[in-house]
């Protein structure tokens, strides 16, 4: 009996064999679902397996293992590749080497305890999880943001998108051979971490912006130390343009390989520059601007040939745009609160707590039972450098939420490595891996 | 003309014009001792120089521990290795497996023998060349020893019984013996402009005047670099490093070694580099020749190699991998094209300008015959590839 209910349950929760056999052993299915993109059909659509063609060849093919420790697979991703010589017939991504059930976490948490746990999945670009988790937990909540918290929320996110493309710079140029461009990139985001340092008091993993504001107000001379980093990055660009995109070996690496057409990208739900790289102009800032995105002017920077060197030219060209958006920020940052003064949620200053026995109360409780917060569900999407990054919070009335679901742009983007890397040689298969830019924290959660 | 008159006479060591006796023997015997320590000490100083050049290059320190600034971090790092235990992994062809660090390393060993680093020295009434051996195929020991170190990469890689230094062996065979044609084309260039296969007489003949009889002003600049790229590629240096290809292949042909037989891929791989720049300089910078100060021509020696090797380092730093079918694009269609066509025009103009310039036209007339060529193979292949996509 329960020997019977176990093998049901395996079965009902098996995610299928994550082993990729040789062409010949494999089933017929396995071979039509690879070659035929079903994750490109429209939805209400079922595939009929025979419609889909599919090559197979009598000769032998070899499994390629590559990860989940791979000195070019960003973490501990394992992507099975089947190969004929060098050419790559099939590639399979197997994820969950990092699962650490963070999103189950997120429900035992409470609302203002939430974002130093969200922070640690895309760990590259901790800001914009803290961002989504804080905007659906306002909106659900609905709290109004101060001004001046918005425009903080800005500046630090698109620091953060600066310092994350720079350590994308950085492995892209050492997973296609260029070793010394790591070292550059990491010291030129060492110049961004060192200003999350100051502001939030930690390098990674800031905690910082929250429900309901940000944790503290901008440091003394922040407007100096954003000026100077903004000059660095500019000239710096100049000298990685004339390290990297204007060297031929590199371009020749990057031209014309995994290539994507606009129709599959929006198809897999890519986002980000891999979706932009196909032509396709959504930028989560532009089209459902939240913040304040829709009072600074910036460029969507769009590819066309959806290519490797498309992604690698869009990034480059966004962390200009960051730039461009960071100047303005600084230009225009008003005075103000920096966090909500809603009582419901902020506890009452320091030195209230000493004079008022109300207010220790109040701090008392919002730290032992949290905020509780109506009812709900809202869904939120930022633009992380990764791509649409949203998260998704049901709340049951109580302090704690019912369920945190988060978007990851690396998990979606992950699934375009397929039709990508399909034919090419296993370099681009490196190639291509890197410019999708997974943070496996990110896509397993 | 002079040169290859002088070269027509030329005999090798002088030592040897005596007889062989016992100071012969004592003398061959410290100079075989002294390359074998040359090749060692340069090794472990390569290893240093490209450690520290790439950090500085990359805005770090590099090693700074072990000895005075961390100079003596190579040999820890020899001494470390030759003290951890050698497995021999579970598919592997165990004797093959063994013996191909042996066989990537001797080669090297052995070329490095017939360099000159000096002129002639007299020593206790023996005179005799500073280099260990002056054989009448001289240059011909260098082709030799970079074709057999690919059975050592190759072996290496198919005797280990894992799929990634398979790749790499592939890899390896392919792009060493496409790019030997170009290293024996520009090879024969310099033999045909010096008229012997002696090294010593390959250095002698650029000796004199300043600069300009180096045979990579005589030989027309393009052998020169043609040379340099093989050799890097024969090498497997970044950025041809295809066979190890530390992001892709994680290792490649060396992935399973452990202990001495990945010491002595490592130093074979750094002997290898630091021969062949010594190669380069023989072969197109004058070897021990200097613009002053003749006597001192072991210096002048060094000094250029380490040029030559720091410009390996520069490149190494700098640029990203090929790929694999760019390589070999790289190297059957341009290199291989453009040394024959070099090897033709110098030839000519060996004999006198006229045939020169008609072999520089004829080369050139070829070039576009063969560009013409290439340009129509790929667009058929591409309306080929296209035809197959259009068709139901």
């Amino acid at each position: 009996m329960t020997a019977d209910l176990v093998e049901l349950l395996k079965a009902k929760t098996s995610e299928g064999a994550q082993e990729m056999l040789a062409r010949n052993e494999e089933t017929v299915r396995q071979l039509r679902h690879e070659a035929g993109g079903v994750l490109r059909l429209p939805e209400g659509v079922t595939l009929d397996y025979g419609d889909v063609d599919y090559e197979r060849p009598d000769d032998e093919t070899m499994i390629l293992n590559l990860g989940p420790s791979h000195p070019s697979t960003h973490g501990v991703l394992r992507v099975m590749v089947e190969i004929r010589g060098e050419q790559v017939l099939r590639t399979k991504p197997v994820i969950g080497y990092l699962h650490t059930g963070m999103e189950k976490t997120g429900e035992e948490l409470m609302y203002h305890q939430g974002s130093t746990n969200v922070t640690r999945m895309d760990y590259l670009s901790p800001f914009f999880n803290e961002l989504a988790y804080s905007l659906s937990v306002e909106k659900v909540a609905g709290m109004d943001l101060p001004e001046r918290a918005g425009w903080i929320r800005m500046l630090m996110c698109e620091l953060n998108r600066i310092a994350s493309h720079l350590l994308w710079l950085a492995t892209n140029g050492a997973d296609l051979g260029a070793i010394n461009m790591l070292v550059y990139g990491w010291r030129d985001r060492e110049v961004l971490l060192s200003f999350f340092e100051k502001v939030t008091g930690l390098r990674m993993n800031h905690n910082y912006i929250r429900p309901g504001g940000v944790a503290a107000d901008l440091p003394d001379g922040w407007r100096d130390d954003v000026n100077a980093i903004c000059d660095v990055v500019l000239r710096r660009m100049d000298e990685y343009d004339n390290l990297l995109t204007g060297q031929p070996v590199l371009q020749n690496r990057m031209d014309g390989v995994g290539p994507l057409d606009a129709a599959t990208a929006v198809g897999l739900g890519l986002t980000g520059p891999l979706l932009r790289s196909t032509g396709v102009t959504y930028d989560v800032r532009r089209d459902f601007p939240y913040l304040l995105y829709d009072q600074v002017d910036f460029d969507v920077i769009v590819g066309t040939g959806g290519d490797c060197w498309d992604r690698f030219a869009i990034r480059v060209n966004e962390i200009r745009e960051s730039v461009r958006i960071v100047r303005q920020v600084a230009k225009m940052m008003p005075k103000g609160d920096y966090r909500t003064q809603d009582k419901k949620f902020t506890p009452p200053p320091r030195n209230r707590i000493d004079e008022s026995m109300e207010a220790l109360i109040h701090h008392f409780k919002l730290f032992t039972e949290g905020f509780r917060v109506p009812p709900g569900d809202a869904y939120v999407p930022v633009e992380s450098p990764r791509g649409e990054l949203g998260c998704y919070i049901v709340s049951d009335g109580t302090s704690r939420p019912y369920r945190v679901h988060v978007r990851a742009p690396s998990f979606a983007n992950l699934q375009g490595l397929a039709p990508m890397a399909r034919g090419g040689f296993i370099p681009d298969v490196i190639a291509c891996i890197s410019s999708i830019d997974p943070v496996l924290g990110d896509v397993d959660r | 003309m002079l040169a290859a008159v002088a070269a027509a006479s030329y005999n090798g060591d002088p030592v040897f014009a005596k007889g062989i006796t016992l100071g012969v023997w004592i003398i061959e015997l410290v100079k075989l001792v002294a390359v074998f320590a040359i090749i060692m000490v340069g090794v472990l100083f390569m290893v240093m120089y490209e450690r520290k050049a790439v950090a500085y290059l990359g805005n770090r320190w590099g090693p700074n521990r072990a000895g005075p600034k961390g100079w003596l971090q190579s040999l820890a790092d020899g001494l470390k290795l030759f003290f951890k235990e050698a497995l021999v992994p579970e598919g592997a062809d165990r004797w093959v497996y063994r013996a191909a660090p042996v066989i990537a390393m001797v080669p090297v060993m052995v070329s490095f023998s017939v360099i000159p680093i000096g002129d002639t020295v007299t020593v206790a009434g023996y005179t005799t060349r500073l280099q260990l051996a002056d054989p009448p195929w001289g240059i011909l020991v260098m082709l030799m020893a970079s074709s057999i170190s690919v059975y050592g990469v190759m072996l290496a890689g198919w005797a280990s019984g894992s799929k990634y230094p398979l790749i790499g062996a592939v890899r390896a065979s392919a792009q060493m013996i496409s790019y030997e044609a170009a290293l024996g084309l520009t090879v024969a260039t310099v033999v045909v402009l010096t008229g012997s296969l002696h090294t010593s007489a390959i250095v002698a003949a650029q000796h004199g005047g300043v600069l300009y009889h180096w045979n990579v002003f005589r030989a027309y600049g393009l052998p020169a670099a043609i040379f340099f790229v093989a050799i890097t590629a024969e090498m497997t240096r970044p950025p041809f490093d295809l066979v190890e290809a530390e992001e892709e292949l994680a290792g490649g042909y060396n992935m399973e070694y452990s202990s001495i037989g990945f010491a002595l891929f490592y130093l074979a791989e750094y002997a290898a580099l630091v021969t062949n720049s010594a190669f380069f300089v023989t072969l197109f910078l004058g070897g021990p020749d200097g613009p002053y100060w003749h006597t001192i021509g072991p210096l002048w020696f060094v000094i250029k190699v380490l040029a030559v090797l720091y410009v390996y380092v520069w490149i190494r730093a700098t640029l990203p991998r090929l790929r694999y079918d760019q390589l070999m694009d790289l190297g059957w269609k341009k290199l291989i094209p453009a040394s024959l066509a070099m090897l033709l025009i110098v030839a000519a103009g060996h004999i006198s300008w006229r045939w020169g310039l008609a072999a520089l036209s004829g080369s050139l007339f070829a070039f576009i015959l063969l560009s013409r060529a290439i340009e129509v193979g790929r667009t058929q292949v591409e309306e080929g590839a296209q035809a197959e996509l259009e068709s139901p």
